[in-house]
């Protein structure tokens, strides 16, 4: 196999990557995109295959097929609600694998002392990284930010470490300061990773996305191969604009959340008329009486939604409703789950049609023409303190408009706070109706008497 | 070999590429597209192929097969729960009652 007809898949398969990411522009061309991207992957893989650089093929082919049962396997079992740890666990993977990667480098007796560094250091945290992130979001362990005094300090200190382990390194080549380096960058990932919250989940698995196209680029530099280095820089860039995008949801910034500690414990508020304010409470009942003589419903899910999986009876309540001449539409905040467009997934799980679902812009002009907001499962991302109270934690972060709604229903289990520890004060608005309970049952008693007419 | 400089100038020119590209994509479809790129940057088993393909076993054959076995997880994985996500982004049916 010549050169030019490597040189010329491996353009091929980039266009090809390219294209892949331009389909998901629109859910029409979507499925078309992700199956170039699997055009491209095999075209790469079957070029390098048939390249001399390749001179055993079996072992290879074993390993190959071994890693696509293994994966094919786990993302058609995974339910779709366990989708953000997938993602992070084969984020981690693919970090891991350029960590082998590497050190296969170095110890075969590789010259690019620097990039293997950079491959090593950067595939070690997203590796680590993602492994946390995983466990949190799995449940294995708390998924509030885990914080100790020190922690920073210990973190700056780890990563002045594998900076100076990197310069030892490419000063004297010595392969027991690669493996220490290895050592200090997959601990460095997991002390990063520990106390950052639940909700800033969807920053985190964005940038470690980030980090796996850059540790790629890492590799690439190091092997001299053109096509890690683009596609690593496609992929880099997806989770750096992912992370931007997450970040400015919040009116945080990176440093704010790679820093951690948000939300580790809930602050109550100083405010000492606390108690005199008075929540309203309805019941399913009403809330469905009052939902079908609207003209308007605008539903806004959050991840509380998720947990309970109630985005299919969400949906018939939805279905209902038209049938009764409402509009309805879904409202999504950037930042709703655990990853960036988590609800967006779920409602089409669902068979909501994309259609009827809308973004934070779109459509926030439109809650003051609504006759009900049916809030579910979120909180934080509907707080009016964002907008009017400099104070608060999470001020300046853009918010849904649920209460220029007629009437709002919070369907939520009690009054306490959401993750950012600040109290709602939508909450004990005049035209708030709290309906307390399970997301899940909270909606199928609305459904139920919505069809027992 | 292809010198550095060579090597940078495609880095930063693929940067803008996936800058461009990236913002294109609707908010509807971000998680998507975090498998798809997740699943795009498995692309390291280049790397691993070249190191495992030596015909001497060893610990650097050894390594690189797990690297292989690794980002074939990260591939096969990825594009098979991406398929399934965007199989589920469906338009409005027709109504016929």
């Amino acid at each position: 196999m010549t050169n030019a007809f490597l040189s010329l898949s491996y353009l091929l398969a980039s266009i090809l990557f390219v294209f892949s990411i331009r389909g998901l522009a629109s859910p029409e061309t979507a499925r078309r995109g992700n199956v170039l991207g699997m055009i491209g992957m095999g075209i790469a893989i079957l070029a390098t295959l048939l390249s001399p650089a390749v001179e055993e093929i079996w072992w290879v082919l074993g390993a190959i097929a071994l890693g696509g049962i293994i994966g094919v396997y786990s993302a058609l079992k995974v339910k779709m609600t366990s989708l953000p740890q997938m993602i992070a666990a084969f984020n981690g993977l693919g970090g891991l694998s350029a960590v082998f990667i590497s050190l296969a480098e170095i110890i075969s007796g590789g010259q690019t002392w620097i990039e293997s560094s950079l491959g090593l250091l950067i595939g070690a945290i997203a590796f680590s990284g993602s492994a946390i992130a995983f466990a949190k979001l799995q449940g294995l362990i708390k998924a509030k930010a885990i914080v100790f005094t020190g922690q920073q300090l210990l973190n700056l200190l780890l990563g002045l470490g594998t900076i100076g382990l990197t310069i030892a390194f490419c000063l004297t080549g010595d392969v027991k300061l690669f493996y220490a380096l290895t050592a200090v960058s997959i601990l460095l990932g997991f002390l990063l990773v520990l106390p950052i919250g639940g909700a800033d989940m969807p920053v985190v698995i964005s940038v470690l996305n980030a980090y796996s196209g850059w540790a790629a680029v890492g590799i690439g530099f190091s092997l001299h191969n053109v096509l890690l280095i683009i596609v690593g820089a496609i992929v880099g860039a997806s989770g750096a604009i992912l992370s931007y995008i997450m970040t400015k949801a919040m009116n945080r910034s990176l440093m704010s959340v790679m820093l951690g500690g948000f939300g580790a414990e809930t602050k109550t508020s100083g405010n000492s008329n606390d108690e005199d304010k008075i929540a309203k409470s309805g019941n399913p009942t009403d809330a469905a009486f009052i939902m079908e003589n609207a003209n308007k419903v605008i539903i806004v899910p959050g991840y509380g939604m998720a947990v309970a999986q109630a985005q299919h009876i969400l949906k018939e309540m939805a279905d209902d409703l038209m049938k009764d001449g409402v509009e309805v539409k879904f409202a999504i905040h950037p930042v709703a789950g655990r990853m960036p467009g988590h609800m967006n997934v779920l409602l089409a799980e669902a068979n909501v049609p994309y259609e009827q679902v809308f973004e934070l812009e779109e459509i926030n002009r439109e809650f003051a023409t609504a006759d009900v907001a049916y809030v579910i499962g979120a909180n934080d991302v509907t707080n009016p303190l964002a907008k009017n109270d400099p104070d608060s934690p999470i001020y300046g972060m853009p918010v849904l408009d649920v209460e220029k709604a007629k009437t709002v229903f919070f369907v939520k289990r009690s009054l306490n706070s959401g993750y950012s520890g600040v109290d709602n004060p939508l909450f004990y608005a005049d035209n708030t109706i709290m309906l307390y309970g399970d997301a899940k049952k909270i909606t199928e008693e609305i459904v139920g008497a919505l069809e027992q007419k | 070999m292809i010198d550095i400089w060579t090597l940078l100038t495609i880095l930063t020119l693929a940067c803008f590429v996936g800058y461009f590209v990236v913002w294109g994509v609707t908010p509807a479809l971000h998680s998507p597209l975090m498998s798809v790129s997740n699943a795009i940057s498995g692309i390291v088993i280049v790397g691993a192929l070249i190191t495992a393909g030596i015909s001497q076993m060893g610990m650097v054959k050894i390594f690189g097969l797990i690297a292989i076995v690794l980002a074939s997880i990260n591939i096969f994985g990825g594009f098979a729960v991406s398929q399934r996500m965007l199989l589920m982004f469906k338009k409005k049916r027709k109504e016929n009652r």
